[in-house]
């Protein structure tokens, strides 16, 4: 009885194990696409926006007459996505690195070449966003938003003369009403567009001066925050953040105190691109789907959504969208489709891993300095050996009451 | 000194409810601002409905939270039961460390040493989709199976072990008095050790984290993927759909616990084995002075 259960168990177990590993064939003819986007960063149905994974399945049944199932994740970093990719775990058809990440992965043979005549939309993209750094050839990636990072302030709170500079961000007017951004490349960026230097600097002395430039920074900043900053700004608890253009039009949606403008010694721009990442099963479709993405309905829904600006001409010459995005802010416009001219740009690079080492070990030394100081290693020393202390004695206190017997 | 006391607990009580009530407030508020309560509106709710994305996140983590604390339920009784009829007191010990471990191990180290296993595996087997939806709920019943033994275990050892012996005096089969006479009296534990794996399972983020492939996103992964923009108040609704669906479930199950012991369904069967084992003891106290003599 017992070993009849017992082998019953294991093969039951058996069985479920090699369920588990056999490539999943099931569900008739429905091809499966793996899409591994950022978070919030497409028009998902909410809200009355358009869902446009559920309009994707829609519109290939109806062109190529075969079912389809959008499989969509996301992510919260460029590096998390890059570690899943590359420990090769689970295989996606559609990703959407940033530029220097676009660049990484290209090194190291982690995407396909796109076959652009299954992407006839991309000629829509703006001359400005082909042929950059992290793909010249355009062989590889189709942007699918881009922005610059600039400085939100609160009207209410910030005098109009010191607005215009990087400056403000050092100025102790305000201090205590300044945020930072909570990771090394933009924190150090700052300094460093501030400075006009050169933000892919393998330089040390010049990641030593920007780390100096935040130390400085440093008693005057509230606090260094990332996605806090929506609500800290909104909430006015603090006056002025760098952040990104887009997410601006977000905040003043709920706070129309706020305004924005872009430093004049040059801020960091970026390009969200799509791409397919190599060992795609279903290349053609995850092609169709980065065009469908690119069609002028489908695009000017995402933008709306995410509120960040589009390299896509056909959005932003679409009148609809340019009415929506006026009315959300006067200056909408204006503010997402900067001349990039008139203020200097910058695309972050991929960095090599010694100067990425000398930007961790900066940045570590910039957060561990903090006004608790070296006084939070000694309160922990402290409490470590208290414990000890008491433990040994209640030993002691022990053995000695055994040996009185 | 008792004004004192109570101000502590009432102060513990505070911290401890007060970031969900302010939780609950705000999936209330009628815009998207967190600082500001505008005005009541349940728009975030309807909200949370219209969102395919959370929704759809929602629905995996019920099924993997339900599936795998089913999972882990019955093979946790089935260990607990096999630990509790174990002779060898050492193999014992054992065996109860070692299941011990995937609780007391941090869980990013479960979660990277299951990734590892599931790619290595999956790479030799040349599937393409290592991860998937089986990966992730061999991953939740591992680490759920500790806290459902624990939960199991001590019930078994409170259990008199006369019972199943005067079962089987009175005429069970072994399997009868193993579901008739055992299983209902270690039920309670059952009961805590399937809440716990599933409120485990539920807000599990580190292992799932590691071991989700691309077709299934759980709500915690959703949430954290959300934190490059904002994290829209569809989720505190959410959230506070979450908290109200456990708080009814546990005060259910407080219940239920109660009625249980007050009237038995069978008081003249029950009453048979309670004499039985008062026989047995007695015969057994009986045997053991014979042997002092």
């Amino acid at each position: 009885m017992k070993r009849i259960l017992s082998s019953l168990l294991l093969l039951s177990l058996v069985l479920s194990l090699v369920a588990v590993f056999l490539p999943s064939c099931g569900g008739g003819d429905v091809i499966v696409l793996n899409v591994y986007n950022w978070g919030e960063y497409i028009s998902d149905g909410s809200e009355g926006t358009l869902d446009v994974n559920a309009a994707f399945e829609e519109y290939y049944y109806e062109t190529y007459g075969q079912k389809i199932k959008v499989n969509y994740t996301t992510y919260a970093s460029n590096e998390d996505m890059y570690a899943k990719l590359r420990s090769g775990s689970a295989s996606y058809d559609v990703i959407i690195p940033s530029d220097y990440m676009i660049q990484r992965m290209i090194d190291e043979g982690m995407l396909e070449k796109l076959n652009l005549s299954n992407i006839p939309n991309a000629q829509y993209i703006a001359p400005e966003f082909r042929g950059q750094y992290y793909d010249p050839n355009n062989e590889y990636s189709v942007p699918y938003t881009c922005g610059m990072v600039g400085i939100i302030y609160n009207t209410n709170m910030v005098d109009e003369e010191d607005i215009g500079s990087w400056d403000i961000l050092w100025n102790d007017k305000y201090s205590g009403k300044i945020l930072q951004f909570n990771n090394a490349r933009d924190a150090f960026g700052t300094a460093m567009y501030y400075q006009q230097m050169d933000v892919n600097t393998k330089n040390r002395a010049d990641w030593e001066a920007a780390l100096q430039l935040l130390k400085d920074q440093k008693p005057i900043v509230q606090g260094y925050v990332m996605d806090e900053v929506f609500n800290k700004m909104k909430g006015e608890s603090a006056a002025i953040a760098p952040y990104y253009a887009g997410d601006y039009l977000t905040m003043y949606d709920s706070n129309d105190a706020l305004a924005f403008y872009y430093p004049e010694e040059g801020t960091n721009i970026f390009v969200d691109a799509m791409c397919i990442p190599t060992g795609s099963r279903n290349k053609d479709a995850a092609e169709a789907y980065i065009n469908f993405m690119l069609s002028e309905e489908i695009a000017v829904a995402n933008a709306e959504y995410i509120g960040y600006a589009s390299p896509n001409l056909l959005v932003r010459e679409n009148e609809e969208y340019i009415e929506y995005m006026e009315d959300w802010h006067e200056d909408a416009m204006s503010i997402l489709y900067y001349d990039a001219e008139s203020v200097p740009t910058q695309y972050y690079h991929m960095l090599d891993v010694d100067t990425q080492n000398v930007a961790n070990e900066l940045w570590e030394q910039l957060k561990i300095e903090s006004s608790v100081g070296s006084s939070i290693h000694t309160i922990a020393l402290v409490i470590v050996i208290l414990c000890a202390a008491f433990f040994l004695w209640r030993f002691i206190l022990k053995k000695y009451r055994t040996s009185q017997y | 000194m008792k004004i004192l006391s109570r101000s502590y607990i009432a102060l513990i009580i505070a911290i401890l409810y007060i970031p969900i009530l302010v939780l609950m407030l705000f999936s209330f508020n009628s815009t998207n601002n967190t600082g500001v309560f505008t005005g009541f509106s349940t728009y975030w709710y309807e909200e949370l409905f219209r969102s395919a994305e959370t929704f759809t996140a929602l629905k995996n983590t019920l099924i993997l939270a339900v599936s795998s604390a089913v999972i882990s339920t019955l093979i946790g009784t089935a260990a607990s039961l096999g630990l509790h009829r174990m002779r060898s007191k050492f193999l014992r010990g054992a065996i109860v460390s070692v299941t011990n471990i995937p609780m007391m191990n941090p869980d990013i180290v479960t979660g990277i040493s299951m990734m590892l296993l599931f790619v290595f595996v999956g790479t030799r087997l040349g599937s393409a989709d290592k991860l998937n939806f089986w990966t992730l709920l061999i991953a939740h019943v591992t680490f759920n199976l500790p806290y459902v033994i624990l939960n199991v275990t001590p019930k078994f050892r409170q259990m008199d072990k006369h019972l199943p012996e005067a079962a089987l005096d009175l005429g069970c089969t072994p399997v009868q008095s193993f579901f008739k006479v055992e299983l209902p009296n270690v039920m309670p534990g059952i009961v805590t050790g399937f809440i716990m794996a599933f409120t485990l399972s539920l807000d599990d983020f580190v292992i799932s984290y590691f071991c989700a492939g691309s077709d299934f996103q759980t709500l915690p992964i959703l949430i954290y993927s959300m934190t490059k923009k904002e994290v829209k108040p569809d989720i505190y609704a959410l959230s506070t759909l979450m908290i109200i669906a456990v708080l009814t479930l546990l005060i259910l199950t407080n219940l239920t616990g109660d009625r249980d012991g007050k009237n038995s369904k069978n008081p003249d069967w029950r009453s048979h084995m309670r004499q039985r084992v008062q026989e047995r003891r007695a015969h057994r106290t009986a045997g053991k002075g014979g042997d002092a003599k």
